[in-house]
């Protein structure tokens, strides 16, 4: 009995190294190969190394690396979470995973109806993996949504979905969704398809970015008006930062915690209220019933 | 004479910018609605507040794509654009 609490303990501590040490990585990363800079600094994501490609050179950058540590991350929450599951007297962290299992199947439910049940660990994969690169910020370190390339990659990924279950009634009836409801639409219809991935990309990107831009610009104001008085004292007091201690903060609960769960929680929404609304339910039954009655 | 073409570079860009932040009043006239309507629907309801509530955050998520897209603009247009016009310039006069 001993020995297996033993084993549980230290696979528990592997897990909880596994969630601390990605962002410990990346922060020392960070620190190691920041360039150094002074005074107003809005720029991308920062290019570790190039793989060359016959199109064009494939950058692997600060994004890239980010948004693997957290996926890195979240495995490790996740193993953490559901390690040593039982039937009678469960823990408390089986308790927080039933809770969030069961608050996301209950959303896919409301939202999607009880055909798309088995989309609700895509969903809580999206919810999670979009939150904890927002809340990446919090640490420092540049988080994964605000560079375009991983948005839009999560976007294309829905994208395909939509189209695979537009194509559930065959080719013909994926074509004949474009002219509806009148045929002279079609080219407005082309046009809102792909304006989809294009305009969820960009909700998430933008918010993201727009909420660290200001965060950036704030700084530096606080940052000029606190050595606009301060700046006559001799010494260390000249440089002492009045106004930056406890307002960017405040800014910051807004733009990162609260933006950044709102913007993951709104791309999962949508996830679900276009894939759902791309399937045409009632032909693809009324198809089967129809293949059904030929078969017998 | 390259002092002022790169000039004239520069100021349109952060023009370009400025004009297209005006769409941003198209969003904020948008959610003030959707907002003031919710605030009335949880006054007459106030048991459906949660509903309301995530029904309201959705909608204004899809309201401020429009204003989403100038910020990229705008974005694009103060960060990125100049450097790249600037080398065209450069090439052209070689």
């Amino acid at each position: 009995m001993k020995k297996r609490n033993r084993i549980f303990l230290a696979v528990d501590i592997i897990y909880m190294a596994m969630i601390i040490l990605p962002i410990i990585c990346g922060i020392v990363l960070k620190v190691l190969t920041k360039p150094p800079s002074n005074g107003i600094n809005v720029s991308g994501a920062q290019i570790f190394f190039k793989i060359p490609m016959p199109i064009q050179d494939l950058l692997i950058t600060e994004a890239q690396i980010n948004s693997w540590l957290v996926i890195i991350s979240i495995l490790g929450l996740v193993l953490f979470l559901t390690h040593g599951l039982r039937t009678k007297n469960i823990s408390r962290r089986q308790h927080i995973a039933e809770w969030i299992v069961e608050k996301v199947e209950n959303m896919v439910k409301d939202s999607m109806g009880e055909y798309f049940i088995g989309f609700s660990s895509f969903i809580v994969a999206i919810l999670g993996l979009s939150g904890f690169s927002s809340l990446l910020s919090l640490f420092g370190l540049y988080p994964p949504t605000s560079d375009i390339n991983i948005v839009a990659g999560w976007a294309i990924l829905v994208f395909i979905l939509i189209t695979y279950y537009k194509f559930k009634c065959g080719p013909i009836g994926y074509l004949k969704s474009f002219a509806e409801p009148v045929a002279f639409l079609t080219p407005l219809n082309i046009i809102s398809e792909v304006a989809t991935p294009i305009s969820m990309a960009f909700r998430h990107y933008g918010n993201v970015l727009s909420g660290s831009v200001i965060s950036v610009l704030v700084a530096t104001g606080l940052q000029g008006l606190s050595s606009i008085i301060l700046g006559w004292l001799p010494g260390f007091l000249g440089e002492f930062p009045l106004f930056q201690i406890g307002l960017p903060a405040i800014l910051s609960i807004y733009f990162d915690v609260f933006s950044g769960c709102l913007q993951a929680y709104i791309f999962a929404m949508l996830t679900m209220m276009y894939v759902s609304g791309a399937f045409p339910m009632e032909d693809y039954f009324a198809k089967k019933q129809k293949r059904k009655l030929k078969k017998s | 004479m390259l002092e002022l073409a790169i000039g004239i570079i520069l100021g349109g860009c952060a023009l370009g910018a400025g004009c297209a932040m005006i769409a941003g009043i198209g969003p904020g006239i948008g959610e003030g609605n959707a907002v003031a309507k919710a605030c009335e629907a949880i006054g007459r309801q106030p048991e459906s507040k949660g509903a309301v509530t995530s029904t309201m955050l959705m909608g204004c998520a899809v309201a401020e794509t429009t204003g989403l897209y100038a910020l990229v603009i705008a974005i694009l247009l103060i960060f990125v654009a100049p450097n790249i016009l600037v080398n065209v310039l450069m090439n052209a006069i070689g």
